[in-house]
């Protein structure tokens, strides 16, 4: 019906994307990582501006019986337990034994799943309702915007958090527009009711940086007369910018030779050595230094086979890598490659059509991107409306390669939207599967996820039953839905 | 290959029109979306592009195709929803979109424009023509659209199939934004859109009246003066009060009101349904995306059914016409009847544009648009197997299973490397 355009559609919002998938250093999971989690977690506190704060209540034991599980690592167990203790998976199996207070989930005739993620959203920063007040997605004043981080628009009022909550998606990756070239930091967050960001702040999950390819950033900034204007004009952009980050990154090791060589040289008994000046911090080459590093996880908004081809590049000429292509109508055509280079894809199952980069979707994008060997497909929303229903876009994507002949049982569509996210995302070793020793991030649906009737009963959050449609009371609800 | 291919493309451009070959389709679960509703192993007759017959163990006349449905579902052609589809090839090509009027001199003529009508814009030879209709969408409505109008413009209901004359016989419409939806085309408030309507109506009714400030042009009272006599007008508005308050607007004005959008029709849902006013509306709608929709949910459609009132569904995008029958499904997931939720994608907007004695249902009598389905067809891991506009049958490719294809084998042979 004759509405405002979809959001999508606007400038403003524009495709939005970002990257991920640098593997950065992990902890091991398991009871005994956690001593070490901790004192990792406090390192990084201590050198993290706008550390979590994030802790999950304590929730009793949980036992959910005899359900259809999938794990999210390619298996099926009919009429299976998942055991949640202490906000951890303690097992997954048949016949398991409810430890004392437990509570116990008849799940008969019902499926459960790893708690969903996202891995592409921008809650709270073009959160609903839509104003002119909160329209803080994306930082439209220079195609170079690395030193923003989306945590700092994000508002956590924005009644579509409890509404993914229903939709069963445990973690989200919230992240700037794609207007610019380089958008800024997105930022991991488990999808629980907090007053501030930072206490919902996914512990320890590196930073994304959001990339754009193709229209989005040259029409922004060409309607303003501006570079870019065009796509040779956009790959300069990124390229003068890691650039800028590779010689920022020289002078702070020339910095830090200095700074050994004065304290050697004071230790030594140097009196007169005099303390080198440190370079200016800056925050825009920080970030970019960060991916160069490894340490934040590029994600890149791009349609088309010729311009992922020509990121790749860029990520080669840099020594970076490129976590997954968001958008990636066209990721179909380099399926192969993809899969080879560890590139995932987080694509819409059926948008096409909206503007030139996305005229040749096909349906059948997300099962060919997930056929290769090594590959890593994921279902993304992008939309306060399909993060909802994820599950519903898995369906239809498999049901297309089922007939396309990929043979896709739901055991593994179901890890486009929970495994190969958080893969994405670098906390996989965390979540995103039910594997003993990761967080009890769980769901449990009336019947199989892979339908339009399929609702979630259950949703568990660190082993919290966050969400329980039979007793609709407790849901989270935002101060704004009051 | 290549001349498989050309084939195809060439039949993609010729869909086929008149003179359809008689047809049974036999054994189906017939969703008749009509009074009849479901009918277990029933056949349909197909005879000159209508249905002929409904009924079990219908004979086939000499020379009819014979499909055998094995008890698979068959259901009316579904509607795409109120969209744009062939009125715009690729949404943020300018040259490809022909939605808007952007006229501009004298600043409020391009707002009140009920003669401009986006019909003769369509384009049959569009190519998402295709791709929708593969999936079972064989006919919609298209609208114009500009958020800096108050009255836009006129559409109309239109077969998908492919034909240059596709507007359909009755269903012509005018379409109006109220509300936020044209609160910068009325200065600025709401209210105006009451005080300037009536000023048009005035224009329509005293010519002259308005002097060189009117808002209406001589083709402009014309078209307007149609719709004054019971003409069809959609309003697109979704605040409870808005909805209530151009309901009464419309109807003491002679007019037929539609409300699209609908967001808080649930609030006024008695109201609607004593004044028969029906609500097109998207059950996917449920989070308060402006304060127009705070209350938005997802069972507005549940419970303007309840009450009595004619729904359809639709959601605003050209290139999403395929997914109304998910709408439809989350719909029933959140209370709404099956039934119901086919008839908000077939027979309900059938009756709602006018076009309720002529398709919509499966009676003899309609067009033979059908689908045949491989499951429930509001399932999202259902597909359409087979669709007929017409008593035609539709060449199920479209460029994208055509690109699917050049893919797949590519992909086979590790070309995609």
């Amino acid at each position: 019906m004759p509405v405002t355009p979809s959001r999508h559609l606007l400038p403003a919002a524009a495709a939005v994307l970002s990257v991920a998938c640098a593997a950065a250093p992990r902890q091991p999971a398991g009871p005994d990582a956690d001593a070490a989690s901790a004192a990792g977690a406090r390192q990084a506190s201590a050198r993290e501006p706008f550390a979590s704060t994030y802790a999950a209540p304590a929730a009793p034991p949980t036992l959910i019986r005899n359900a259809t599980v999938l794990t999210g690592t390619g298996e099926r167990i009919d009429g299976g337990d998942v055991l949640l203790v202490d906000g951890r998976i303690a097992a997954v199996g048949p016949s398991l034994e409810a430890p004392a207070g437990a509570t116990v989930v008849d799940a008969t005739g019902r499926w459960v799943t790893p708690g969903l993620i996202d891995v592409h959203s921008h809650m709270g920063v073009y959160a609903s309702p839509g104003t002119n007040a909160a329209d803080d997605g994306n930082e439209a004043t220079d195609p170079v915007t690395a030193e923003v981080w989306a945590e700092h628009s994000v508002w956590p009022q924005d009644p579509g958090l409890e509404a993914a909550l229903q939709g069963g998606i445990t973690t989200l990756q919230v992240l700037p527009g794609s207007a610019n070239l380089i958008g800024g930091r997105g930022v991991t967050l488990k999808n629980v009711p907090a007053t501030t960001t930072q206490a919902m702040k996914f512990p320890g999950a590196p930073h994304g940086l959001k990339m754009a390819c193709g229209e989005n950033p040259k029409r922004v900034y060409g309607r303003k007369g501006q570079a870019p204007s065009t796509r040779m004009g956009n790959v300069a952009g990124y390229r003068q910018a890691f650039a800028d980050a590779q010689d920022y990154m020289q002078d702070w090791k020339e910095y830090d030779a200095k700074l050994a060589k004065y304290e050697k040289d004071r230790a030594g008994g140097d009196e007169d050595a005099t303390a080198p000046k440190p370079p200016k911090r800056d925050l825009q080459l920080e970030s970019l230094a960060g991916v160069m590093r490894g340490e934040i996880l590029v994600h890149n908004h791009c349609y088309r086979a010729d311009e992922m081809a020509t990121m790749l590049d860029v990520a080669k000429e840099f020594g970076f890598r490129i976590s997954a292509f968001h958008h990636g109508v066209e990721t179909y055509k380099l399926a192969g490659r993809l899969a080879k280079e560890g590139v995932c894809g987080a694509l819409w199952a059926d948008w096409w059509g909206f503007k030139m980069e996305a005229y040749d979707g096909i349906q059948e994008n997300i099962a060919f991107t997930d056929a290769p060997e090594g590959s890593c497909a994921i279902v993304h929303s992008d939309s306060e409306e399909g993060i909802q229903r994820l599950n519903q876009e898995a369906a239809k994507a498999m049901t297309r390669g089922n007939l396309a002949g990929l043979a896709i049982a739901p055991e593994r569509a179901v890890r486009w939207i929970t495994a190969n996210p958080a893969k994405s995302l670098g906390i996989l070793d965390r979540t995103g599967t039910l594997e003993p020793g990761k967080m009890a991030d769980v769901v449990v649906w009336n019947g199989t996820p892979f339908s339009v009737y399929a609702l979630a009963d259950q949703v568990f959050v660190d082993g919290v039953l966050l969400y329980d449609r039979a007793h609709p009371a407790p849901r989270p609800r935002s101060d704004f839905s009051l | 290959m290549k001349k498989l291919a050309l084939a195809a493309a060439a039949l993609l451009l010729a869909p086929a029109l008149a003179g359809a070959q008689d047809l049974l389709i036999r054994g189906a679960r017939v969703h008749t979306a009509a009074g009849a509703g479901t009918l277990e192993n029933a056949d349909v007759l197909v005879q000159g592009g209508r249905i002929a017959a409904v009924g079990a163990d219908l004979a086939a006349p000499e020379g009819a195709a014979v499909i055998e449905a094995k008890g698979r579902p068959l259901t009316p052609g579904l509607f795409g929803g109120v969209t744009q589809v062939g009125l715009e090839e690729v949404n943020l090509e300018p040259s490809t979109y022909d939605a808007e009027l952007k006229l501009t001199a004298p600043a409020w003529q391009h707002m009140w424009r009920p003669e401009f009508d986006v019909t003769p814009a369509f384009n049959a030879r569009s190519i998402v023509l295709a791709v929708m209709r593969i999936e079972g969408v064989t006919w919609g409505t298209i609208a114009p659209l500009a958020a800096d109008s108050v009255v836009v413009g006129q559409g109309a209901a239109v077969t998908l199939d492919g034909r240059y004359d596709a507007v359909l016989p009755g269903s012509r419409t005018l379409f109006v934004n109220w509300g936020s939806a044209a609160h910068d085309a009325s200065g600025g408030s709401r209210a105006a859109q009451y005080m300037l309507f009536d000023q048009a109506i005035r224009e329509v009714r005293e010519p002259g009246t308005g002097g060189a400030a009117a808002l209406l042009l001589p083709e402009g009272r014309k078209a307007l003066s149609a719709y004054l006599a019971g003409g069809r007008v959609v309003f697109l508005v979704n605040r409870a009060s808005d909805i209530r308050a151009v309901v009464r607007f419309a109807q003491e004005r002679g007019m037929k009101p539609v409300i699209a959008g609908g967001t808080e029709a649930w609030v006024v849902a008695r109201e609607l349904a004593e004044a028969g006013v029906p609500v097109v509306l998207d059950p996917l709608e449920n989070l308060p995306g402006d304060f127009d929709r705070l209350g938005a949910r997802f069972d507005n459609a549940k419970l303007l059914h309840e009450a009595g009132v004619t729904i359809a569904f639709s959601q605003s995008d050209s290139f999403h016409l395929r997914k109304n029958r998910q709408l439809a499904g989350n719909a029933v997931a959140h209370g709404l009847p099956w039934e119901a939720a086919l008839a908000a994608i077939t027979s309900a907007p059938a009756d709602i544009f006018g076009l309720g004695t002529a398709r919509g249902r499966i009676e003899a009598g309609q067009a033979a648009d059908l689908v045949l389905w491989s499951g429930d067809p509001l399932e999202v891991t259902t597909v359409a197997e087979q669709v007929w506009i017409a008593g035609n049958p539709v060449t199920m490719r479209s460029r994208q299973t055509e690109l699917r294809d050049r893919y797949l084998e590519r992909l086979g042979s590790g070309a995609t490397d």
